[in-house]
């Protein structure tokens, strides 16, 4: 393979002191990181340390008591899921959000949605600009579906798909949204070596080919320190270490919090 | 032979394109049909298509690309990936400009490449994606003699900056500034190419040594197309899906030579994983697909049948009985009795209409399938459902074509009369030899092979054994090394007979002995699947294959079948006397990791003979029963012993005389 010529930019979207408690639980404590232009991220840590609240914090699902975040230089403070959608934030989830009874190609058309302008109304005639709109999005979901090479399931209902495809046609759906910003959930939970590196080279394509930014969590390892540019590592809500991969494997309170520590 | 060179095919039949090269029933195909679709591709869930004018152009940019980059007559570029509209029409691009084309089979690995690459001195390549150009890379590290890599899709191609790297776009837009600033450069390569040229080399999968590259001539090729197009009637509306591998000489005959004689449209799957999606959507009308094929479409339906409603499983049932007594004498156009052919129109109507629709096979005129032996119920299953499928016998050497059946002439078990133009003769030790427009020139630097397998006067040895039967169809019993002689000077083909045998559901492998013998016999192996779920709708309780193996009644089953197989072969003079006289059921699989079997399945008939030398020795005595011990693998890789007491049984046989008695 040829040196990876790809130019990490400014910052895209910036977390900052973010805590964020369910009660009495303090699920995030603090935390601050940025996440750059082209980039892939990986957010880890081990279970409860707050990654998924994270990824529900930056697409607008949970509100932050403390903290501000800034998407493309611009402060937010509360917002809904379907304008961070709408600003270019696109995700997947860590159990499976399909619509089951629904084709790979009718589910990747839902992350047209936001595209579409016309109302109900015009979309149920199926005529003229609606028509028209309905094409050029039906394309643009078939090059999804070419770039992911899912062609051979086009038609078929995603609830008969074994897991590692619907994974993919659930990237699918984020990538319809032609998003600035990917968030994925465990994106490789649950697979076997192969699904893993199919999903690998799908996820650096579409980092290199799109120029996505990508946020991801992940519990394997060795993919995390293969794909990301960087990783930031979160611990009981708190983050305790940010930087590339090398730097983060040879962190001692990363280790500590991974293997625990002894008590002598 | 293939020496002199005509305008081929121009006086076989009207329509036909003009020209002694492809580049030029490219350009004559322009000039008659320039509006007419000449190609398609799937992409983005749309099929695509370029017109015989449009894919004049495309190949004319990219000729004088090449040319611009630097290939000349002579040089050879590999192509490697899956059918795709670029890589053929890279193939007329090379063609133009004398270079000759060497397809790869995609699925190899750059170690099985390097070979056939370093072998055939390839300069440039094209390969279609981003795997393909890894493996170019890799071998271009060891031999430096690869020059230029061009790629057809750029998907993760963007980082690869070295100056020998080139995308197909940029290469045809290089050729578009050479066409402008050369005019007449292409009309003038195009007209020095002649009809004697090398079009192609072929290589050999090679089952055995190192692949050899078989040399063809445009001769060879255009001849060859014409003589098939018109022996099976092709027009220029067929339909036809290419999608075996483009480095095999079935998928550059059909899907290349024979479009570019008869101005068919070939059509591109979308990706390797819809052939079959797409072949339903296309509806093919001539179709060519290995006995494999046909096979795993068969086992689908029978699933699905299965799966389905009563009702509908009922008259599934019912039609296909009547399509199996019926069905194929219709297709032959031979009498039927009115009662039938109404049932079977109804039958049609029902169940063979939709069924071929589902298939894909619904405007099907001609299928072929070839390679390797279909068992004859696969084969009349889609002959009575009304598909007309038929056998041919060929080879990369003969440009695919040495026999083919004509309508209404099908024989299972035979492979057709002699292709228009080809002479086929039958060697002294039953090898079948063969000489037509379509021999191979040679086998690229490797004239002892050349020598070894094509005789001065033009025939070629195709190391099978058959025979020509009383009505001119050819008979291939099996690989000639393998043939031997009963001690009474019969003939003896053990693949022949074993390949009999398993077509019966309940036999799993057969082993056959008999070189040297006084009488033939076989080990036989059931199958566990069919035998067991026979046990399961009959309550016959067992504990293992031995159990199920010695069972008095699957013996008695076995039997039938043997003399089956044996009432067979005595309605053949030739092959009466290798009749099965004794054999016994095994009282184990036999299995690869036994070294039994080879790993693709195939028996090590050598092998077996002397694990079981005690077994065979039983066979040739009069004992009925022998005991054996043999040592086993068993799956999680401990070793055993299994004891048994075997019974030899006495298979009926039959005298040529009563060929129509039943047995017992």
């Amino acid at each position: 393979m040829t040196e990876n010529t790809r130019k990490i930019g400014n910052t895209l979207l910036r977390v900052d002191d973010i805590t964020l408690s369910f009660g009495g639980v303090h699920a995030l404590n603090g935390v601050s990181f940025e996440i750059k232009e082209h980039e892939i991220l990986a957010i880890i840590g081990p279970n409860g340390a707050g990654k998924s609240s994270m990824l529900n914090v930056i697409n607008g699902f949970y509100h932050p008591q403390k903290g501000t975040i800034a998407f493309e230089g611009r402060e937010r403070k509360r917002m809904r899921p379907h304008v961070a959608a709408e600003q270019g934030i696109a995700r997947t989830f860590q159990n499976i959000a399909l619509f089951k009874g629904m084709s790979t190609l009718d589910n990747i058309m839902t992350g047209r949605m936001l595209k579409m302008k016309r109302s109900f109304l015009w979309q149920a005639l199926y005529w003229g600009p609606a028509l028209k709109e309905e094409i050029e999005n039906r394309e643009f979901c078939e090059k999804v579906i070419d770039f992911l090479e899912i062609q051979a399931i086009r038609k078929t209902p995603v609830g008969k798909l074994p897991y590692g495809l619907q994974k993919r046609v659930e990237l699918g759906r984020a990538l319809a949204a032609e998003p600035r910003l990917l968030l994925l959930d465990e994106p490789m939970a649950g697979m076997n070596v192969e699904e893993k590196e199919d999903m690998c080279r799908f996820i650096l394509d579409v980092n290199d080919e799109f120029g996505t930014t990508i946020a991801l969590i992940e519990h394997d390892m060795g993919v995390v320190m293969d794909i990301s540019d960087r990783v930031v590592v979160l611990d009981y809500g708190r983050k305790i270490a940010d930087g590339s991969p090398d730097a983060v494997r040879a962190n001692g309170e990363v280790i500590d919090a991974y293997l625990g520590v002894s008590h002598e | 032979m293939s020496g002199a060179s005509s305008a081929a095919g121009a006086e076989a039949a009207p329509g036909l394109g003009v020209g002694d090269t492809f580049p030029k029933l490219l350009l004559d195909m322009a000039k008659r049909r320039g509006d007419r679709p000449a190609i398609r591709e799937k992409e983005y869930g749309i099929w695509q298509s370029w017109t015989w004018g449009e894919v004049a152009q495309e190949v004319r940019a990219l000729a004088c690309g090449l040319a611009a980059i630097g290939l000349k007559r002579g040089d050879k570029i590999a192509i490697i990936g899956d059918n795709r509209p670029r890589l053929y029409w890279t193939m007329t691009a090379a063609q133009v400009l004398g270079a000759v084309p060497v397809p790869l089979y995609q699925d190899s690995v750059a170690t099985e490449l390097s070979f056939v690459v370093e072998h055939a001195e390839a300069r440039f390549v094209l390969a279609e994606d981003q795997e393909q150009v890894d493996k170019m890379l890799s071998i271009r590290e060891s031999y430096p003699k690869l020059e230029q890599i061009i790629y057809d899709n750029p998907r993760g191609l963007r980082n690869y900056t070295q100056e020998f790297v080139h995308s197909f776009e940029d290469v045809q837009a290089l050729g578009r500034d050479y066409d402008a600033a050369h005019p007449g450069f292409f009309d003038t390569a195009v007209a020095a190419g002649g009809g004697g040229d090398t079009a192609i080399i072929l290589y050999t999968s090679g089952t055995t040594g190192q692949p050899k590259g078989v040399v063809l001539s445009f001769d060879n090729l255009i001849k060859t197309a014409a003589n098939g197009i018109a022996f099976d009637s092709l027009r220029a509306e067929e339909e036809v899906l290419a999608y075996l591998p483009m480095a095999w000489v079935g998928d550059h005959l059909f899907s290349y030579g024979q479009s570019y004689v008869a101005g068919f449209c070939v059509s591109c799957p979308e990706s390797s994983d819809t052939v079959l999606l797409d072949l339903r959507e296309l509806g093919p009308t001539y179709f060519f697909a290995p006995p494999r094929i046909f096979e795993n479409i068969l086992t689908t339906v029978t699933i699905r049948m299965e799966d389905a409603g009563g009702l509908k499983r009922r008259m599934f049932k019912y039609f296909m009985k009547i399509a199996k007594s019926c069905g194929t004498r219709i297709l032959d156009g031979k009498p039927v009795p009115l009662g039938e052919r109404l049932l079977y129109a109804l039958g049609d109507i029902l169940i063979f209409a939709p069924l071929r629709n589902t298939l894909g096979f619904s405007r099907i005129r001609l299928a072929y399938t070839a390679g390797e032996a279909i068992g004859p119920d696969i084969f009349d299953f889609y002959r009575s459902i009304g598909v007309n499928l038929k056998q041919l016998y060929g080879s990369t050497e003969a440009s695919v074509y040495i026999t083919l059946q004509p309508d209404g002439e099908i024989l299972p078990d035979t492979v057709g009369c002699p292709a228009p133009g080809v002479e086929i003769k039958v060697a002294e030790d039953g090898e079948v030899m063969f000489r037509g427009p379509g021999v191979f020139v040679e086998y690229f630097k490797n004239p002892e092979e050349t020598a070894a397998t094509k005789t001065a006067d033009g025939w070629v040895h195709t190391g099978d054994a058959g025979f020509l039967d009383d009505n001119g169809h050819l008979r291939i019993i099996d690989r000639a090394k393998d043939v031997g002689h009963l001690n009474d000077g019969g003939l003896f083909a053990p693949k022949y007979i074993e390949n009999k045998l398993k077509f019966f559901p309940d036999i799993k492998e057969a082993v056959a002995y008999g070189h040297e013998r006084d009488y033939c016999a076989a080990f036989i192996n059931i199958d566990l699947e069919a035998v067991g779920s026979w046990a399961e709708r009959n309550n016959v309780a067992y504990a293992s294959y031995q159990e199920l193996a010695e069972n008095p009644d699957v013996m008695k089953t076995i039997q039938s079948h043997v003399e089956a197989v044996n009432r067979d072969l005595s309605q053949d003079p030739r092959l009466a006397s290798s009749q099965i006289n004794r054999f016994l059921v095994l009282h184990k699989e036999l299995d690869p990791d036994d070294g039994e079997l080879t790993r693709t399945r195939k028996v090590r008939r050598g092998f077996v003979a002397d694990k079981y030398e005690s077994l065979v020795e039983a066979l040739y005595s009069s004992k009925d029963q022998v005991h054996v011990e043999t040592e086993m693998t068993f799956e999680d890789g401990r070793k055993g012993t299994v004891k048994a007491d075997l019974r030899i049984i006495e298979a009926r046989t039959f005298g040529q005389t009563e060929p129509l008695k039943m047995a017992g």
